[in-house]
């Protein structure tokens, strides 16, 4: 096989790869939104929060350590002991669990009723607070997640594909870097749950009974507190997952929150309450801005791959204004 | 009655302790210690502040002056550096330190037409070296285009003196910032031979993989980079993963901290960057800011930044500062200083290596020497290389020079270039 199609292939399948992490923060969205309505632009906070808060966890650092420090003059940083990765997950996870009732009961119960809009600027600030309530818990250095995910290229995959080619060939073998393999399948299996989650439990039939008609999942017994309780904790489960694979991938730093910009195209593409969208749509992104990176970007001067995902979901939301697998609006006047 | 003389007496007394005494020598740092930028920014801030807190309480100020830090916010934000500066100025601030190539391009027209000297250490708009045509700008000890020229001086080295047909890439931050570098290293590749590629990386860059499949492919000899925050280690991580030679991958002075290559892990071993001034705390400054500001619950942070690349920047700047003003203080002979009388003193200042050891700083950073004309400095920096099994810096060479015959008539081409726009006539300097 010719190196030139190799190397094409080699951009779709890495594309296909980002796209799969961008579809992980996307998910979150998703969950929320069919559930509550809300669009939650804390998503990527969350990812940050549940990244730190794992790292903290797992390393033993006291929480608001500066805090103490300032105020009771202490010299606090650290508990002195490490934990291990499932136990600390096991922790952020409660930690999550906590935050998704401590909001559902300090704003979401006040605003009941309110338009999206008002539930949407709640969202704003929640992501404000959010960030500098992790900073002030956890402090702002950029930390090193290690949660045993093995990262950097494949070789046995460089082996295989570098026989594809003929001998003395100027090509080096097909890059896959293994993070992102695990982050697939990560995302395969998080689907998987979700769905079956969501299909087969009471609380998943609850949840897509709330999903459809708030008013008349109401009527029939079904508490919307609970539910928008469960809703956020699994949005804060979504969350972790993003930020375990963001955070291996760049260390877990404040710029985390910002993963969210890469979940907005995903989200107008896939449609706001289909999680299949949220998967799809993140593949087409990823395999298309990669595409336009490499092939495109030289000849106009480079960096084109976050407006062109943008494009991209633009062109769709011309055609399919609800997305792609979104539920299609239909309004009678 | 009482309450309201009681308040009035609180509110008259608050508002005197809130003003500067009328010698206080103010200085105001414009820092980051919110937002995604904020681990680099905060180390750089303590080391700032640290440093005036040291000259405050061990030597009770500067001849005796004591010295105002006034910190605003600006979350590596240009309009917010901006707001930052017109709120500061007019508290009497003598010197301005903007920690970003944005906002210092922003204070340039602001600060002359003000007369407040900036002092953009290693960073913002390089041909404000050139003194006639930016009185009020400066850059010292070292530009983003003498940076470049000692990446490529130090591959020459490598390369016995020969990089004629060899590949250089330049990844770089999509903004004013990154671009820097790039006219510099197509007029060096024009004198050595050398083919230069360009990977511009979009804010914020924390995905790069097409980036660095294009890299993986091209295989360049090297890979120099202008990075700012995730993009540095992100692009060390995705350097080590498609296992780029990483003793080949040569960042500037603002992708050389411990926050770019310690979540690469061992994958950042061997990868290297400018260096201003050296990292580590093994300085005699150190015992005393130990024992006057840490140890004594005043420093900016907790203490563990210290001897941290960007901590010793911090602090390197805030020593540049005092300096000047002490030398401000000596020219015009009173120590109630103003921003101009700063300007002088920056303009006189000469740093020698028996300087920096009456300060504490033995070895620490270059010998340079300011004037009318030049105020960029000597443009020495050395290289520095991450040893990830110890988890620090080792400086592996002496002060490199930059290649001051091309330099510096980029500097006189940009800054004619300047003045010709803003109709600026170019003072003479004699």
């Amino acid at each position: 096989m010719s190196p030139v199609v190799l190397n094409l292939i080699e951009t779709i399948l890495n594309g296909l790869m980002a796209g799969v992490m961008y579809s992980l923060v996307a998910l979150g969205f998703v969950l929320i939104f069919k559930a509550s309505g809300i669009f939650n632009f804390a998503q990527g906070v969350m990812a940050l929060f549940a990244a730190l808060t794992l790292v903290g966890l797992q390393t033993g650092q006291v929480p608001f350590a500066h805090l103490i420090n300032a105020v009771l003059g202490t010299n606090l940083h650290s508990f002195g002991w490490t934990l291990p990765a499932f136990a600390a997950v096991i922790g952020t996870l409660l930690v999550m669990v906590l935050f998704a009732y401590l909001f559902e009961a300090l704003v979401l119960k006040h605003l009941v009723n309110q338009e999206p809009i008002i539930l949407f600027m709640a969202t704003i600030g929640l992501a404000y607070f959010l960030e500098g309530f992790g900073d002030l818990m956890w402090g702002s250095d950029v930390k090193t997640m290690d949660v045993g995910i093995p990262s950097g290229g494949s070789f046995w995959w460089e082996d295989v594909t570098l026989g594809w080619v003929a001998e003395g060939s100027d090509y080096y073998g097909m890059y896959i870097d293994r993070l992102d393999v695990v982050a697939a399948v990560v995302a395969v299996v998080l689907v998987i749950v979700l769905t079956i989650f969501s299909q087969y439990t009471r609380m998943g039939r609850a949840l897509r009974a709330v999903a459809d008609d708030h008013q008349a999942a109401l009527s029939v017994g079904i508490s919307l507190r609970t539910i928008w309780v469960v809703v956020w904790s699994i949005a804060g489960f979504v969350a972790l997952v993003a930020g375990i694979m963001w955070g291996s991938k760049s260390g877990v730093q404040f710029s985390l929150s910002l993963i969210a910009l890469k979940a907005l195209p995903v989200l107008i593409l896939g449609g706001f309450t289909s999680i299949p969208g949220a998967i799809v749509g993140g593949l087409i992104i990823g395999v298309g801005e990669k595409l336009a990176e490499i092939y495109v970007g030289p000849m106009v001067g480079g960096a084109v791959e976050n407006w062109f995902a943008y494009v991209v979901a633009l062109a769709f939301l011309l055609f399919r204004p609800q997305g792609l697998f979104g539920e299609r609006i239909i309004e009678r006047v | 009655m009482r309450l309201k003389t009681t308040l009035a007496t609180a509110a008259i007394a608050t508002v005197m302790g809130v003003a500067p005494a009328m010698a206080d020598l103010v200085f105001p740092g414009l820092s980051y210690r919110t937002g995604p930028y904020a681990p680099n920014g905060i180390p750089f801030a303590d080391g700032y502040a640290d440093y005036m807190t040291l000259i405050n309480e061990r030597d009770g100020g500067l001849e005796g002056v004591k010295i105002k830090l006034i910190e605003c916010e600006t979350g590596y934000n240009t309009e917010k550096g901006v707001e930052c500066y017109e709120s500061t100025k007019g508290e009497g601030s003598l010197i301005y330190q903007p920690l970003s190539t944005g906002i210092t391009y922003q204070l340039i027209p602001k600060a002359t037409a003000d007369n407040i000297p900036v002092h953009s250490m290693g960073y913002g708009r390089t041909s404000a070296a050139d003194g006639t045509v930016f009185p009020w700008i400066f850059n010292y000890p070292a530009t983003y285009w003498d940076g470049a020229s000692i990446a490529i001086n130090h591959i020459l080295d490598l390369e016995g003196g020969n990089i004629n047909g060899k590949k250089i890439s330049l990844v770089y931050h999509n903004s004013a910032y990154g671009k820097e570098p790039i006219r510099t290293l197509e007029e060096l590749g024009k004198k050595h031979g050398y083919q230069l590629t360009l990977y511009p990386v979009d804010h914020p860059g924390q995905e790069q993989k097409a980036t660095w499949l294009q890299i993986r492919r091209d295989r360049p000899d090297y890979v120099l980079m202008w990075g700012w925050g995730v993009m540095n280690s992100v692009a060390v991580q995705e350097a080590a993963n498609i296992r780029f030679p990483m003793d080949h991958f040569i960042g500037v002075w603002w992708s050389g901290s411990e926050n770019d290559v310690l979540p690469a892990g061992d994958g950042a071993n061997g990868y290297k960057a400018l260096a201003l001034a050296n990292p580590g705390s093994d300085y005699p400054i150190y015992a005393d800011l130990k024992k006057y500001v840490h140890d004594a619950g005043k420093a900016a942070g907790d203490g563990s930044h210290a001897g941290e690349v960007l901590y010793n920047r911090g602090m390197y700047a805030a020593l540049l500062a005092v300096e000047a003003a002490r030398k401000a203080m000596e020219i015009h002979n009173t120590k109630d200083l103003t921003p101009a009388m700063i300007r002088d003193g920056m303009e006189a200042l000469e740093i020698t290596n028996e300087t920096m050891t009456n300060l504490g700083l033995p070895d620490f950073g270059p010998e340079f020497k300011v004037t009318c004309a030049n105020h960029g400095g000597s443009g020495l920096g050395k290289v520095q290389q991450w040893d990830a099994s110890a988890k620090e810096w080792k400086v592996i060479t002496d002060w490199i020079a930059a290649d001051r015959e091309v330099i510096d008539a980029l500097i006189k081409e940009d800054a004619e270039a300047y003045a010709k726009e803003n109709n600026i006539t170019p003072r003479t300097c004699e």
